[in-house]
């Protein structure tokens, strides 16, 4: 059992703080939603905790065992056992999937294990495997870009994955075998998902144990997974405006992310 | 200077007619004024600390080891301080009527030799015109179609040694042909090199050209290569540069017949203090000719690089397409790269772009593949020869690939270490 623990999380983007105090707990095997509207700050969420270059914290912890990652590189992070999956997954151009799972995994024996890995991951997926030759994201619709941030999940069997809204760009058919097969990783492999998205369509197959309501950077309202369904009828209107009274008179949204 | 005098060019073996044109270049030479950084073409270069008194034409060949290329050729030719010293040429291309040999053995040896550099001599080409001790001619007559690249190494060696390694590669009409073109030096010796390449293609002639240098690191070199490209021909010329202390190359392709295109494609890595100048030239001379640049470098340590290209389109050149990308990964500060791109365009029905990009590796990049686990230091090697690879797929002589990927994980092992 491990747990990722975040506590008063505060960041900022170029001096303008973007997360007011963010708390959760996500526990291997649980499913946690972050539901809210644009500009909330879900993103910039999901790149500190993942250690994206860029954002100040300004305070708070995120524990994944008791390990602080706040003050680890990213790929030490990483390497304790936190995946994200990128809204936008970045176009490296000439560097394969293959040699960036061989990099990222890098005990021998584990690299043996890669190539049958993606290959049996693709396949859970319906993802292409001529894909697995190209170059990482270059030429990739926006579905296949997800299904290889979900094959990479696959294969590196993280203890949590973030996932930054996992769901756009895919179709139907895509987000039903995505979102499954993350669902089939909190059994299989004890992973903790914390789901970022604006939809509940994600959670058709991806059942979350808990959904929060994300606005003006932190964490409003916690309840069960009728809360993403009420959310899609309602929208977020009572909580943005709740947390930000001012928000609606100021022509700039406040909480936009600009490294988003 | 003695050395360079129109006498040495007189001494060195050859042919009469050979001979004379040694000692009409060496003459000719000798009142040139050497170039220096004030001029244009030299711009950024260290040509001001060139002492040519410190070089002169080796007599001996030193101790010069072949480098391993896992390639099988269909024939090859080694050259140490530019005199061959071994050739092999399958029986099959000897009876299609191929040449790989000394140019002076081929019956038109004597036209072929600076038939293409002639129209594009400067002050290196005219030292190579009078004391190249040993032109190698690789010919592919008419409808030739040679399967297995041709490999042609040169090797300079000894302290002070000024070598002119001198190729001529000819296709003839409707022929085709790829040419491996390696250079070395000795390490820990300062060397002169200043190869002259020329290559002339025929109507319908196919050419892959490539030219690995991994040169020592004390080596200066000043190399030219030069092409004519006829009608409805297409040349590939490459070049992957990784040693030297100064390593400038011209690169000039003419496209001299309706239709001809060339794709020119290079990759250069430096590091340490090395200073690698590129030059090239597209001359659209003819209708309907194209042409493809895509030069990729990266400079590390306090090393340099500098790019110059012109596309010229001739007044009679219609319906050219010319194109020009130079980009360059400055890895650390203390690396520099400039890129200078230059359209000269003297006919409206044309298509002609230019690109060019200095930076260091991207931010996104490397945060995507630390997000996966791969460490900072490991993580900018995978995108550095990511960022070489596109052009390593597009080079002539696939064989050659893997040396070229080992000499780029030798630079970014080094690199690691310098960190």
């Amino acid at each position: 059992m491990s747990e990722l623990v975040i506590e008063g999380l505060r960041a900022a983007v170029e001096g303008q703080e973007i997360l007011t105090g963010v708390d959760l707990v996500v526990r291997s095997g649980e499913v946690h939603a972050v539901m809210g509207p644009n500009g909330s700050g879900k993103s910039t969420l999901s790149h500190v905790l993942a250690g994206r270059p860029g954002y100040e914290v300004l305070g708070g912890s995120v524990r994944l065992d008791g390990l602080e990652l706040l003050t680890l590189p990213a790929w030490q992070r990483a390497e304790a056992g936190l995946f994200l999956a990128m809204q936008y997954p970045t176009e490296v151009p000439g560097v394969a999937l293959r040699d960036l799972l061989r990099a990222s995994v890098r005990a021998s024996d584990e690299a043996d294990e890669i190539e049958s890995r993606m290959r049996i991951e693709a396949g859970r997926i319906g993802f292409d495997e001529r894909f697995l030759e190209r170059p990482l994201n270059v030429d990739l619709s926006g579905g296949e870009k997800k299904r290889n941030e979900t094959l990479q999940m696959g294969v590196l069997r993280p203890k949590f994955a973030i996932l930054d809204e996992l769901d756009s760009g895919l179709d139907v058919d895509a987000l039903r075998m995505v979102s499954r097969r993350v669902e089939e990783a909190t059994v299989e492999d004890d992973l903790g998902v914390l789901a970022i998205t604006h939809y509940s369509q994600l959670f058709e197959q991806l059942r979350p144990d808990v959904v929060h309501v994300f606005a003006a950077g932190r964490i409003q309202e916690s309840g069960g997974a009728e809360l993403a369904t009420e959310l899609e009828s309602t929208g977020y209107e009572r909580w943005v405006e709740s947390a930000t009274p001012a928000a609606a008179t100021r022509p700039d949204d406040p909480f936009a992310d600009p490294l988003a | 200077m003695t050395d360079f005098s129109p006498d040495a060019a007189r001494a060195l073996p050859g042919p009469s007619w050979l001979v004379d044109r040694r000692v009409a270049a060496a003459t000719a030479w000798a009142a040139t004024p050497i170039p220096d950084a004030a001029a244009e073409e030299w711009r950024y270069s260290p040509i001001g600390e060139l002492d040519l008194d410190r070089y002169a034409p080796p007599t001996g060949l030193g101790d010069a080891p072949m480098p391993r290329l896992d390639i099988e050729p269909a024939a090859m030719v080694r050259t140490v301080n530019g005199r061959l010293v071994a050739v092999d040429v399958d029986d099959e291309l000897i009876a299609a009527g191929v040449h790989v040999g000394r140019l002076v053995d081929h019956p038109d040896g004597a036209d072929l030799f600076g038939a293409v550099a002639s129209e594009a001599g400067d002050y290196f080409t005219a030292l190579s015109d009078g004391f190249a001790p040993d032109p190698i001619l690789v010919s592919v007559p008419r409808g030739v179609e040679v399967d297995r690249p041709i490999v042609v190494t040169h090797h300079a060696a000894g302290d002070g040694a000024a070598a002119f390694p001198r190729l001529v590669v000819r296709v003839e009409e409707n022929a085709g042909v790829e040419v491996l073109d390696h250079h070395t030096s000795d390490e820990d010796a300062e060397i002169l090199v200043c190869p002259v390449v020329e290559l002339e293609l025929a109507p319908a002639g196919r050419l892959g050209y490539l030219n690995v240098q991994e040169l020592g690191d004390q080596t200066w070199q000043i190399g030219s290569q030069l092409a004519r490209v006829g009608r409805d021909a297409t040349l590939t010329a490459a070049t992957a540069a990784f040693g030297g202390s100064y390593a400038r190359t011209r690169a000039d392709t003419r496209l001299v017949g309706q239709g001809a295109h060339g794709d020119l494609l290079a990759l250069y890595f430096g590091d340490r203090r090395q200073n690698l100048d590129f030059r090239t030239y597209q001359d659209h001379v003819a209708p309907d000719t194209t042409s493809n640049l895509l030069y990729k470098g990266v400079v590390s340590g306090h090393s340099r690089s500098i790019y110059t290209g012109l596309i010229r389109v001739r007044p009679g050149a219609r319906g050219t397409n010319a194109f020009q990308t130079n980009r360059n990964l400055k890895l650390g500060d203390a690396a520099w790269a400039e890129s200078v791109p230059n359209l000269e365009i003297e006919n409206n029905d044309v298509r002609c772009s230019h690109a060019s990009t200095v930076g260091p590796v991207d931010e996104d990049q490397r945060f995507y593949l630390e997000s996966r686990g791969v460490p900072s230091a490991d993580a900018e090697r995978l995108i550095v020869a990511g960022f070489l690879a596109e052009v390593i797929e597009s080079m002539p002589v696939a064989a050659a690939g893997h040396k070229i990927r080992s000499a780029i994980a030798t630079k970014l092992a080094r690199q690691a270490v310098a960190v």
